[in-house]
Formats: C-alpha cells, structure tokens, sequence
C-alpha cells in the first residue's frame, strides 16, 4: 500500500465493538428477572407441577364437545348483537366527538373538554367499564353494549379527531369561500377527505368490538363470555373448548370479511 | 371506465360529460355493504335482550354508583393498593419479555425474507392468530385452571396474548426493511447468526423497541384486570372491594389504575418520541 502512495485509514469504527448501553440494558433485564421471580414467589416446582395439569387440562379439552350447541349459537348471537350495535352507536358519536375534538377546526374552548372526555373513555379497561355497568344496570346485554361504546369512543374518537387534523385546508376554504353553511363545509369538505379512512377505523373498530364482546360476558354483561365463563366454573373443559375454537373461527371470519370491506373502500 | 368514454367519443364525436367517482361494481358493493350492515342492526335491536326499564334507570343507578363511591378511601392506599399495583407493574413487564420468548421466533418464521417456505408461514400464521382471538381474560381462565390462582397465571396469560401482537407487527417491520444490506452479508459468507445481528437487527430495532414498548402499555391497563378472574395484581383487590360493596376502596382502586395507565402512557411516547 505505502509503495502505491496511498496510506491507509486506520481510524475507522470497529463494527463488532462492544455497545455498552446495549449490554448494561441486558444486564439490567436479567436483575429485573431475578428480582421479579424473587419478589413475585414464582418457582420451578409449581411450575412444572402446573405443566402436569396442563396435560390433564388439554386432555378433557379433547375432543371438543358441540352438543349443546344451542347455548352455544344464544351466547354467540348474543355477541354479535352488543358488537353490531354498540359498534354502530360508538361510531356515530365518535363522529361527532372526532369533530368537536379535531383542533384545526375548533376552538379551544370546545377541544379540551372533549379530548378529555375522550381520554377517560380510554383509559380504563372495557372490564372495568363493564363492572361498573353492571353494577348500575343489571346483568346482560345492556350493560355490554354501553361498555364497548365507551370503548369505542375512546378509541376512535381520538383516531376521527387526528385524521381531521391531518386534511388539507386548501379544500375547506374553497367550500367556505362559496359562502356554504358549516354543515356544508363538514359534509363536502372534511368528510371526503377523511371517509375512507374512518372506514378502516371503523371495521377496526367493529372488529376489536367483536373480540371484546366475548369477554365482558365475564363479569356478567352478556354475549359467549358468560357461556365461557360459567363452562369454566363447571368445569366442563369439552365445552369450554368447544367455545374457544367457535370464538377463534369467528374471528377468522370476521377479519376475512373486512379484508373484503376494506378491499371495497380504498379506491 | 376510460375505454367507454372514448368509444363513445370514436362514434359520435361527442364527450361523455357525466363524471363517476367509483364505478357501477364499486359503487353496488359499497351499497351491498351499507346495506347489509343496516340488516344486522336491525336484526340485533329486534332480538337483543335489553330490558328498558334498566336503561332508562341507568342514569339514576350510575349517579348512585358514584354518590357512594364518595369520598374516595385515601388510606386503604398504604393497606392493600400499593403492594397490589407493583405487582401489577411486574406482572405486565414480565409478561412482556416472557412473550418475547415465543413472539421473536414466530416474526422469523412469518417474515416471508427470513424463512420463505409457505409452511412455516402457515404454522406461524396460525400460533398468532390464535393469540389474538383469545382475549387475555380468557386466556388467564385456563392459566388459572393449569397454574391455580396467583401471579404465574396472569405473567403467562399477558405472555400468550401479546405474542400475536408483538410477532404480527415484528414481522411485518422484518418484511420492510431493506434487503440489500442482508445479500450484502450473506454474499461475503456470513453465518446466519451474523446475517440476523447485523443484516436484519439494526434496520428493525427502532420498530422492535417501539413494539414492544407499545405493547407494555396496553399490557399494564389489561393485567389490572387479570386479577378479578384470579390472576393476581390489583384485580384481587378491586375484586374483593367489590364483593364487599366498600366502594369508597373501590374508587381507590379505580384511581390508582388510572394514575398508573396514565404514566405508563406518559412514560412510552416520551420514550418513542426519543426511538423514532
């Protein structure tokens, strides 16, 4: 190299050098562990005694049992219902919060309190929402389906709001300069700009309503949950089976049919 | 929809001025869809078992609620609700490093630029989906009924439901990166070890860690509730509050939860807004 007159570069980074933020995060991943499984009580033995149950567990899960099928279609229709219905309902609110929390196109005055609203919506687990439910109004459904509309509130009222800030002013101007009222200006400007996109806001959302709608059931508002629920406490673990795969294979359909939904709306 | 108007405009020297967005399939199945959602809700408001009188009582009831929920149980903090919420706090961080275990092989076996064998997609495809579909609650039912009530059975039902999310959107960042790093590696004959660590891992781990970080969020708002099925954290607590209609340690809770949600939320976009 020297004879060729070229000196070469020694002060190059060595690539497989020791990163010290790297190491020290792993290390402290293991002390966590160890405090963690130190604090918590976990031990080997109850584990693997739990691996045995597990295998008496699996054992009566199989074959799944479909005979009483009926309780089974109730539960799930039931689902359904509170998923269709509070989607239906949580969405059309969350339209309107979206809009009044969007801040390029309000004012202050009206976006705090409404993003905070939406900000309690969505702080607390559906569970949480559904205990209280039921507690003011009764089991069944009704207390399911207030719960996934606030869940729905809080979860795509924020997401409205942010695709509202995320338009183009240059086409509300156009539609203010016609001198349109300001229903106009919502519906012919803002709206288009934003639809396809609440259309996947909103399957999603249908779509996390409908996972939901199978759990509220747990703590008493209504849908395959109670069914699951009380399966487990019998201890009838073929049926609690029998409904783990109906709940996984609507879900796979579910998520088939938004696809095609989704394949529809985007252009 | 081009070619008509210019077949028109061939014939008669005349343009079709009539402008549609969408054409006449897209604009009947979006219909077909409106249409069909309008059929299930009305099926479900005809047949759901909503009794009225409930609902038009709920105002009343919920007023009620919060009127005995007042004032909120300050002391029932030191007795019960801070030992239960660290535990929360380790339930979720546990689970989440334990779901990474089985999360980080899954996103290699779906990422169609790491294993491109159609098997391992499927098999992963379907460990994955399975996670999700199974809510967390339910997930804590059968490790309750495998592990007995306590924390073992809420670590492991954290673990198995964040592993669809975790390995779904791993994979999916695996698949964008951009190959040409990888075949550059490969060409020199790295082992597949040194592909993985310095082909694939620097261009995912902003997304892996913001993944993850995510994750840990919605895992602290969800294993304050494993509790009410048994599965340890503030859910026992809550639960037991419940039971014994003291709502006032109840509200507690409830405000500790939400002081909790809110500064893990706090905590994780200050920290991705530093990531990305």
């Amino acid at each position: 190299m020297a004879e060729l007159g070229v000196t070469p570069v020694k002060d190059y980074k060595n690539p497989f050098s020791i990163n010290w933020l790297t190491s020290g995060l792993w290390i402290l991943v293991a002390g966590y562990l160890l405090y963690t499984v130190q604090s918590l009580g976990l031990s080997w033995t109850r584990f693997s005694e739990g691996l045995h149950h597990a295998g008496t567990l699996l054992d009566r899960m199989f074959p799944p049992n479909f005979s009483r099928w009926e309780l089974l279609f109730s539960g799930l229709a039931e689902s359904l219902e509170i998923a269709v219905i509070s989607s239906v309902v949580g969405i059309f609110f969350s339209l309107f919060f979206g809009l009044f929390a969007a801040r390029n196109l309000m004012s202050n005055l009206v976006t705090v309190p409404v993003r905070g609203f939406i900000a309690v919506c969505r702080s607390f687990h559906p569970i949480i929402v559904a205990i209280l439910f039921v507690k003011s109004v009764g089991f069944g459904a009704l207390a399911g389906i207030l719960t996934l509309i606030i869940a729905s509130i809080g979860f795509i009222a924020k997401l409205f709001a942010e695709a509202i800030e995320e338009i183009s002013l240059k086409q509300v101007e156009a539609i203010r300069a016609t001198g349109a009222s300001f229903t106009s200006v919502i519906l012919f400007s803002v709206l288009p700009q934003v639809f396809s996109r609440f259309i996947g806001f909103s399957t999603y959302q249908l779509d996390s309503n409908l996972r939901n709608s199978t759990m509220v059931g747990i703590v008493g508002a209504g849908g395959l949950g109670g069914t699951l629920f009380s399966a487990f406490q019998r201890f009838d673990y073929d049926f609690v089976s029998a409904i783990l795969i109906t709940i996984i294979a609507l879900i796979l359909f579910w998520e088939f049919l938004s696809n095609v939904v989704r394949s529809i709306f985007s252009e | 929809m081009l070619s008509g108007v210019f077949s028109v405009s061939e014939t008669d020297s005349k343009i079709d001025h009539h402008w549609q967005r969408f054409t006449l399939k897209k604009q009947l199945s979006r219909y077909a869809v409106y249409l069909s959602f309008l059929i299930a809700l009305v099926l479900s408001i005809r047949t759901v078992e909503v009794i009225p009188e409930f609902f038009y009582d709920a105002p009343e009831q919920i007023a009620d609620l919060f009127a005995r929920m007042w004032p909120i149980s300050f002391e029932f903090y030191q007795i019960s609700v801070h030992e239960a919420m660290i535990e929360t706090l380790n339930i979720a961080t546990l689970g989440t490093l334990v779901t990474l275990i089985f999360a980080v092989p899954l996103a290699f076996m779906n990422a169609s630029n790491i294993v491109a064998s159609p098997w391992s997609h499927w098999i992963s495809r379907f460990f994955l989906v399975s996670s999700r579909s199974i809510n967390s609650l339910i997930w804590a039912l059968l490790f309750v009924a495998i592990f007995g009530p306590g924390v073992i059975a809420g670590v492991l039902a954290i673990a198995f439901r964040s592993v669809g999310f975790i390995g779904k959107l791993l994979s999916e960042a695996i698949e964008e990166i951009n190959m040409g790093s990888v075949e550059a590696l490969r060409a020199t004959g790295a082992p597949w070890g040194a592909v993985l660590l310095k082909g694939y891992w620097p261009q995912v781990k902003p997304a892996f860690f913001s993944i993850v970080l995510f994750r840990w969020d919605i895992n602290v708002r969800e294993s304050a509730v494993l509790g009410l099925v048994g599965a340890g954290g503030i859910g026992i607590v809550l639960n037991n509050s419940m039971n014994l209609f003291e709502w006032q340690q109840v509200a507690m809770s409830l405000l500790a939860i939400f002081v909790v949600v809110i500064m893990a939320e706090i905590v994780v976009v200050n920290i991705r807004k530093r990531l990305i």
